[in-house]
């Protein structure tokens, strides 16, 4: 069938073949019936997972409260909570991935289990699902809940757009998981270099997933980013300057330029790929003039910074954690201030090193090779930043130090490595290989896992007024370092030793040992992930023991600590003024932590919004129907997003008033529990007598 | 309290507005932002243009295919528009009346849509000679950049038919002053942008 006439056809090229169990019905030989297998289980999980939560919403009547108080809701702090529920949800599926590559892998020797069309699905799903709905809900939402508390905000600048960002991101993740479902997903890695994935080489409807599901999770992220960038410019407490912002609304700050800078480049090159596979266009076809490494220019244009995005909240997770549990204001400020917007800068100008042998020049190749090692200066500084605060600390050795402490360990050598392939002559040996991939493990799993999953529990009992079980949190975080070092390690030396990235089998046994060593560290960390889970139950089953409602649980030091656990919608009853550094570890010291404020005022917050939930669910139908070809679909929610945004437009009165004397009523019990509260020493945080107050008589360690 | 009397980029909101403009600040930075964004989306598109404006791959070329003359009145008319737009913008600073208002936003309105008949014109002529997207790497990349410029007029276009629209249900409210204001830098940041098309697309690709 030609695009015009699969567009004729009412269903477009949706048929019976498209269901992931087709091929093994009509064809059942024994390849076919194991990945058709898999294939289906996976496909059932979606579906009963997700028939099994409408379910119980329905069973306990929870629709409504859902509704009003979570999807359509623009409080940042809820907003925040959705995101980083996506991108658990999606981690799950992400990392069976992953264990099913490193089994496939360690069988790899005769052929393995999988067919490498199946193979090739799994790392690109893998990876556009650890990037694009892991890592960047993740950190999109540890900012949305965090960076506006930090600077003594009510709510980020644009509280709707926000939640429209939001359900587009979900509706790229629905995208990926529906291709479980129905047809198959691309099978061109991450990046999706055509020409590989123009309309003659793949044909069918997975690149055209993966295109529809980035654009979406692009525009969200560009929104995000422009919504962070302003409220932090715009919104901040009196007396909070730019030099007395936490590290991580700094961080917050950077890596929303970036995302405002840099994912431009990714919707640039998503939407002429689209041309070219839609429209016949000849960007980056072989034929006609089209030119590939435009595509190479423009994606790794976003993918360097994209990998800063990545990071730079983790650093700031890191910088405020280590800096709390050690008991000591965060050494070396200014420093590491400098040293985010020098990552910032660099980050724009390494790009072309992931693609050093794709062709130009040797000095070309070097300039990029030098910046590309110089970003490693940067880094260093905050390295040693972490190191001299934790120095003479007296350092509590909690869930998130113990991220912390892996972290550094890993991630210096995940940037060694990273200096190594920065050089392009050593790059030209090992590039494409394992090596590679076990480099940019070793920088995103320590460098931004660890400290979003430290990040969650560090906020967990802000964000839900208890705690989180201590013990298990540990044994997670172990089996996340050494899952991780058990995992990726033996990769460097298969890289050595020629082992191809994306291999789906092998002929060489002296890889085998190795690659099993790897898939033990893959069911490892696996373990780590099903002890957060069971974490997460049992934290909630003893959460009565574990309440920490006066807000305080860590000895906290910036503003989000100030306030209740959880915090009201209103964040502050009473806008904080700052004045300086740490704040509220300012106010303890001066006695003034919790002060009595003589009047209330009326706080003005938004309303709920339909818009986010309406313009994600258009979101999606219009790129199920993009990907499937079904014209009507197409037109139908093309014209419904364009009438949204009218319709909205003529929207009034989108504030509602919280009066005065709620305000105060709710504050007033808070401060009272506060009263009533007994300070808790900083030695004896994890004990149920943790009430969320902080003992005052804190002495400062000189730094 | 007292507020400074332009605190954010853009047009003042008038002495009777004091506290809205913070409220306005927000937006109207934001708004700056994003067209920041959008610049960079445009400036990859630009590269896209120049990298492939010599993949021409046996088919017409830019000399074959491009008409000064209509060229020119585009601009003529998107520059006018833009003047027009100060005149709406003028007329909202000043208060005058919502009519005025009204009537200069139409002739921009009016401006824009003669805009794009013509470079739609252009387009079909373009088509007539085998100019067609999927003729060349050239032709690819000329019909990604000129007409997203031209479905952003076209939003564009959209945008102030709606903003007529509110000011009509509820006279010229603090939004529907915020979406002027907004609408107005849209439109000259699309004149800029055309100004670029016109120099590095037709201009150079004439000379
Ligand atoms: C948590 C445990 C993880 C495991 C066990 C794991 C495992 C793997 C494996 C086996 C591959 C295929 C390697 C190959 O090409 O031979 C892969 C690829 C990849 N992973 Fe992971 N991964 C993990 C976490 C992550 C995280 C956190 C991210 C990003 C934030 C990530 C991003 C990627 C990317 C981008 C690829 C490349 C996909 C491609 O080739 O296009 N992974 N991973
Ligand atoms: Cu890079």
């Amino acid at each position: 069938m030609s695009f015009a006439e699969q567009f004729q056809h009412p269903l477009g090229r949706l048929s019976l073949e498209s269901l992931p169990f087709w091929q093994m019905l009509n064809d059942p030989t024994r390849g076919n019936v194991i990945n058709g297998v898999i294939g289906t289980a996976a496909a059932l999980m979606v579906v009963i997972g997700t028939l099994v939560t409408i379910a119980m919403i329905t069973k306990y009547r929870k629709w409504s409260v859902l509704w009003s108080q979570w999807l359509t809701s623009p409080d940042h702090k809820k907003i925040g909570i959705m995101y980083v529920v996506l991108a658990l949800v999606m981690l799950i599926r992400a990392l069976m991935e992953a264990l099913l590559m490193r089994a496939q892998q360690a069988f790899g020797l005769e052929g393995g289990f999988l067919s490498p069309d199946h193979f090739a699905q799994l790392f690109s799903t893998h990876g556009t699902i650890m990037i694009f709905f892991v890592a960047m809900p993740f950190l999109t939402g540890i900012i949305n809940y965090v960076m506006p508390l930090q600077i003594g905000a009510r709510d980020v600048s644009f509280p709707v757009l926000n939640s429209i960002s939001f359900w587009l991101t979900a509706a790229g993740a629905a995208l990926v998981m529906i291709s479980l479902c129905i047809g198959k997903f691309s099978t061109g890695g991450w990046f999706g270099y055509p020409p590989y994935t123009e309309a003659s080489f793949s044909p069918g409807v997975g690149p055209d997933y993966w295109i529809w599901a980035l654009t979406l999770a692009s525009l969200a992220s560009t929104f995000s980013g422009i919504n962070f960038a302003v409220t932090i410019y715009k919104k901040r407490a009196p007396g909070m300057k730019l030099m007395v912002m936490p590290l991580f609304t700094w961080t917050a700050l950077c890596t929303s330029i970036i995302m405002i800078f840099a994912m431009p480049p990714l919707t640039v090159a998503m939407a002429q790929l689209a041309l070219d596979r839609y429209l016949g266009f000849h960007f980056f076809t072989n034929e006609l003039g089209g030119n590939m490494m435009n595509f190479a220019n423009l994606f790794w244009l976003f993918g360097h910074p994209e990998v800063y995005i990545l990071v730079l909240p983790s650093f700031g997770v890191y910088s405020e954690l280590i800096s709390t549990f050690s008991g000591k204001s965060l050494f070396g400020y200014r420093s590491m201030v400098i040293a985010t917007m020098a990552i910032v800068a660099l980050s724009f100008a390494v790009w072309m090193h992931h693609f050093f042998t794709m062709g130009q020049s040797a000095n070309i190749n070097a300039v990029f090779g030098i910046a590309s090692m110089l970003i490693g200066i940067p880094t260093g500084v905050k390295i040693y930043d972490w190191m001299w605060t934790i120095f003479r600390g007296r350092v509590r050795f909690t869930v998130p130090m113990i991220y912390s402490i892996g972290f550094i360990y890993l991630f210096v050598l995940g940037g060694i490595t990273g200096i190594l392939l920065a050089s392009p002559t050593i790059d030209y040996q090992v590039h494409n290989t394992v090596f590679l991939v076990a480099h940019f493990h070793n920088v995103a799993i320590p460098g931004a896992l660890f400290g979003l999953l430290a990040g969650y529990h560090f906020w967990f009992p802000k964000a839900f007024g208890f705690r989180l079980n201590e013990r298990m949190g540990k044994v997670s975080a172990f089996c996340w370092i050494f899952g991780f070092m058990l995992a990726f390690f033996p990769l460097y030396a298969l890289g050595l030793m020629g082992l191809p990235r994306r291999s789906v089998a092998y002929t060489e046994p002296s890889y085998v040992p190795l690659e099993i060593a790897a898939f033990l560290g893959a069911i490892l960390l696996t373990v780590a992930l099903v002890t957060l889970v069971v974490q997460l139950w049992v934290s909630i089953k003893q959460r009565d023991k574990n309440r920490v409602f006066a807000g305080d649980p860590w000895d906290g030091r910036s503003l989000e600590w100030s306030v209740s656990a959880p915090p009201p919608e209103y964040n502050f009853a009473v806008i904080p003024v700052v004045t300086g550094r740490d704040a509220f570890t300012l106010a303890k010291e001066g006695g003034k932590a919790y002060p009595l404020p003589e009047s209330y005022t009326d706080i003005e917050m938004p309303k709920n919004s339909v818009m986010g939930p309406v313009l994600g669910a258009i979101g999606f139908a219009l790129a199920f129907g993009l990907v499937w070809h079904i014209l009507w679909m197409v037109i139908l929610f093309f014209v419904a997003a364009v009438v949204t945004m009218i319709v909205y437009g003529f929207a009034r009165d989108t504030t509602r008033i919280v009066p005065a004397q709620q305000v105060q009523q709710e504050h007033r019990r808070w401060l009272d529990a506060v009263a009533a509260a007994t300070g808790i020493s900083r030695a004896d945080e994890y004990q149920s007598a943790n009430q969320g107050l902080a003992e005052m008589t804190i002495h400062e360690v000189p730094a | 309290m007292s507020h400074e009397v332009i605190k954010h980029p853009g047009l003042n909101l008038g002495a009777a507005h004091g506290p809205q403009h913070d409220a306005s600040e927000a937006l109207m930075f934001g708004f700056w932002i994003f067209l920041m964004s959008d610049a960079i989306l445009f400036g990859l598109v630009f590269a896209s243009y120049v990298t492939l404006v010599n993949a021409t791959a046996g088919g017409p070329e830019p000399h074959a295919l491009y008409d000064i003359k209509s060229v020119f009145i585009e601009t003529l008319l998107l520059l006018a528009s833009s003047f027009t737009f100060g005149m709406a913008s003028l007329a909202l600073k000043y208060q005058h009346s919502t009519a005025r208002l009204i009537g200069w936003l139409m002739v921009t309105l009016v401006l824009g849509v003669t805009f794009l008949d013509f470079e739609l014109h252009d387009f079909v002529s373009m088509f007539a000679k085998d100019g067609v997207p999927s003729r060349s790497g050239f032709l690819s990349a000329f019909f990604d950049l000129v007409p997203l410029h031209g479905l952003h007029v076209a939003g564009g276009c959209i945008w102030l038919i709606c903003l007529v629209g509110q000011i009509a249900k509820y006279g010229v409210d603090t939004q529907a002053k915020h979406g002027v204001m907004r609408l107005a830098l849209f439109w000259h940041f699309l004149d800029i942008v055309w100004i670029a098309i016109y120099s590095v697309v037709y201009l150079a690709g004439l000379a």
